[in-house]
């Protein structure tokens, strides 16, 4: 599930150069689409599933235009649009909705044991939907078009640029592409915790040390960073007392530290300094 | 007599030429005699936080405009401040006077510290890692409750004078002398040192720059200036608690410094003039109290979409025109430049867009 929202952050960064604060405000957007289209209308699972990431990934793409877009040439007014994007939506939908919990019932009932432990369903559909959409988005980069015309101008965008490729319609097709990755992961995860409007901090924070983790711009980079900071959070709340406060910061302490020895993150490029 | 007549003399030629200036000029006079002239509590309480959060948003664009080493985790130097002041004078029982400083103390090895660890690192990446060192001394502090104070924080602190008046001064006073030591900091030699490592720091080593030095100096100064808007605000508000800290806070700061304008010092105190009572105020009426924080972001975004480069910067330009030949600056109603004669308006049309701001 980090992984899902990592890719996307990452992709957008090094695609489109923008650090995207929004981006799990979008999952949060996404969660709550899917709650409003599956509790209260009562549409089929599936359908209001699909509903949301369209809706929230068109809107996304509105964003870009109108808020993002007329800044692009501002490193520091993106940054500052994006965050005051998330903090909109999160007034939105603490206006709408009301600041308390919402629990989605879960969408599929029962469980599987393996090995002798118990695993819902629920659970098991994330990681089967994470690993169909992980093995989507490499099929997107590496094998079509698109994902050429992407990762060139992740590489370098005048050039690109000169090659005759459209640089807005690509970062424009990767802001769709992350975002529809973070509703995703909003709409699957929705269930298993709760809906609130500030769940979108949270994972911010876990995501942004995955991908600075990982290093920034790279795909195998999310993934192994994902599942070292999940596995580690895991760790620190069983193995230390107080742990479930410190599982935060012991994610942290390990980025910081792995920073340290390796500027660029684990699987990062590094980056030629832009002038 | 002779001093006052050469006083007014400077004023007249040095402040009131420029609408800039004169602006400043308005604005110290007006902090220094709010308490006289508009003394309802419920105002001096709110202008007093405000001078507290114009230190430290002050601090964080010393180190993000000038630096370019784009800090979000600055809060962390606010919260050590605040939480090692309250904590000192209330377990050692210390007076609140000396706690303050010894808060700034610690901000500044904080700040030293973090600029140590980042050293190497650069961009977006320097972003992102010092978001995570609050978050880690968040996760500290929750983990040693007893200590700390857990989720209610340190509270029950002495305040630094009796009467809010009182406190008003401490704060206006501080933050009037800081902001104008750090603007006098980055207008100096340090300050063209901290430009010249934004834009190119390989070119500036080049040069003969110890560029780390001036790094780790400026990570501790603007350390510093944040630890001491902290302990100043945990002892006026009588409480340090984990708010001190939260990436909110962070946001808040990078918030203020964009929409005011990097690098300039001025812009990020403007910002937060206008800005923090405008939340204020809006939160008083009960029909916006909700909706406040969307209308921030809302305005907040709005002024950047017509003013991307912030606030202060597109005031200024609007106010005032750079003489084409002596690069000093005039009133916007001048037609010659008041220093070297020469004409305002560029004869070639769209040339004044060439004359490079700063």
């Amino acid at each position: 599930m980090y992984a899902l929202l990592a890719i996307g952050f990452s992709l957008i960064f090094g695609v489109a150069r923008i650090v995207n604060i929004a981006h799990t405000a979008f999952y949060m957007l996404a969660a709550y689409c899917f709650y409003t289209l599956l509790v209260k209308t009562g549409l089929g699972l599936v359908l209001s599933g699909l509903i949301s990431v369209g809706a929230v990934t068109l809107f996304s793409v509105l964003c870009y235009r109108l808020v993002i877009e007329p800044v692009r040439e501002h490193e520091a007014a993106v940054l500052i649009a994006t965050i005051a994007l998330a903090l909109i939506f999160q007034e939105l939908m603490l206006f709408t909705f009301g600041g308390h919990f919402l629990g989605i019932p879960s969408t599929l009932e029962g469980a599987v044991r393996v090995l002798g432990v118990s695993i819902p369903y629920q659970r098991l559909l994330i990681l089967v939907v994470a690993a169909i959409m992980l093995a989507g988005v490499w099929f997107v980069l590496y094998r079509t078009r698109l994902g050429l015309a992407i990762r060139a101008t992740a590489n370098d965008l005048e050039v690109a640029n000169l090659m005759g490729m459209n640089v807005h319609r690509v970062a424009m097709a990767t802001v769709a592409l992350s975002v529809a990755l973070a509703a995703v992961a909003g709409v699957v995860v929705a269930p298993v915790f709760v809906v609130d409007p500030f769940m979108w901090l949270a994972p911010l924070v876990t995501m942004l040390a995955i991908v600075v983790l990982g290093g920034l711009g790279s795909l195998k980079g999310s993934l192994i960073g994902a599942l070292i900071i999940g596995y580690v959070e895991a760790i620190t709340v069983f193995a230390v007392p107080a742990g479930a406060y410190l599982k935060g910061a012991v994610a942290l302490i390990i980025m910081v530290a792995v920073l340290l020895v390796r500027p660029e993150g684990l699987f990062g490029v590094a980056f030629e300094e832009e002038r | 007599m002779y001093w006052l007549r050469r006083g007014w003399a400077q004023l007249r030629t040095e402040v009131l030429v420029l609408p800039s200036r004169t602006l400043a000029a308005l604005w110290v006079a007006g902090v220094l005699l709010l308490p006289l002239l508009y003394g309802d509590a419920y105002v001096l309480r709110i202008v007093t936080m405000t001078c507290i959060f114009a230190i430290f948003a002050a601090s964080w664009d010393l180190l993000a405009g000038y630096t370019g080493q784009v800090n979000f985790g600055h809060a962390l130097f606010f919260g050590a401040g605040a939480y090692t002041s309250a904590l000192m004078s209330l377990k050692l029982g210390l007076s609140p006077w000396t706690t303050i400083w010894a808060g700034t103390a610690v901000a500044f090895f904080f700040g030293f510290v973090v600029g140590y660890l980042c050293l190497r690192l650069r961009g977006s990446y320097l972003s992102l890692a010092t978001l995570a060192f609050p978050l880690i001394a968040l996760g500290m502090l929750f983990a040693f409750p007893d200590f700390s104070g857990g989720e209610l924080g340190v509270s029950g602190l002495r305040r630094l004078m009796v009467t809010p008046t009182g406190n008003y001064y401490v704060a206006a006073i501080s933050m009037l002398v800081i902001v104008f030591g750090l603007w006098a900091l980055a207008d100096s030699k340090f300050g063209i040192v901290l430009h010249a490592i934004r834009d190119d720091e390989v070119a500036a080593r080049a040069s003969g720059i110890n560029t780390l030095r001036y790094k780790l100096m400026v990570f501790a100064i603007a350390g510093a200036a944040a630890g001491f808007a902290g302990a100043l605000f945990a002892h006026y508000l009588r409480v340090a608690g984990p708010s001190t800290l939260e990436v909110a806070l962070s946001f808040q700061v990078v918030i203020w410094g964009v929409f005011g304008g990097l690098a300039t010092i001025y812009g990020p105190v403007a910002a937060v003039f206008i800005l923090y009572p405008l939340t204020e105020w809006l939160g008083s009426f009960r029909a916006f109290g909700e909706l406040r924080l969307l209308i921030f972001a809302i305005i907040v975004l709005l002024v950047l979409l017509f003013m991307p480069r912030g606030l202060t910067p597109w005031v200024r330009d609007k106010i005032e025109t750079q003489c084409p030949r002596c690069k000093q600056r005039n009133s916007f109603s001048r037609k010659l430049c008041r220093l070297c004669g020469a004409a305002l308006k560029a004869e070639v049309p769209g040339a004044q867009r060439l004359v490079g701001h700063q």
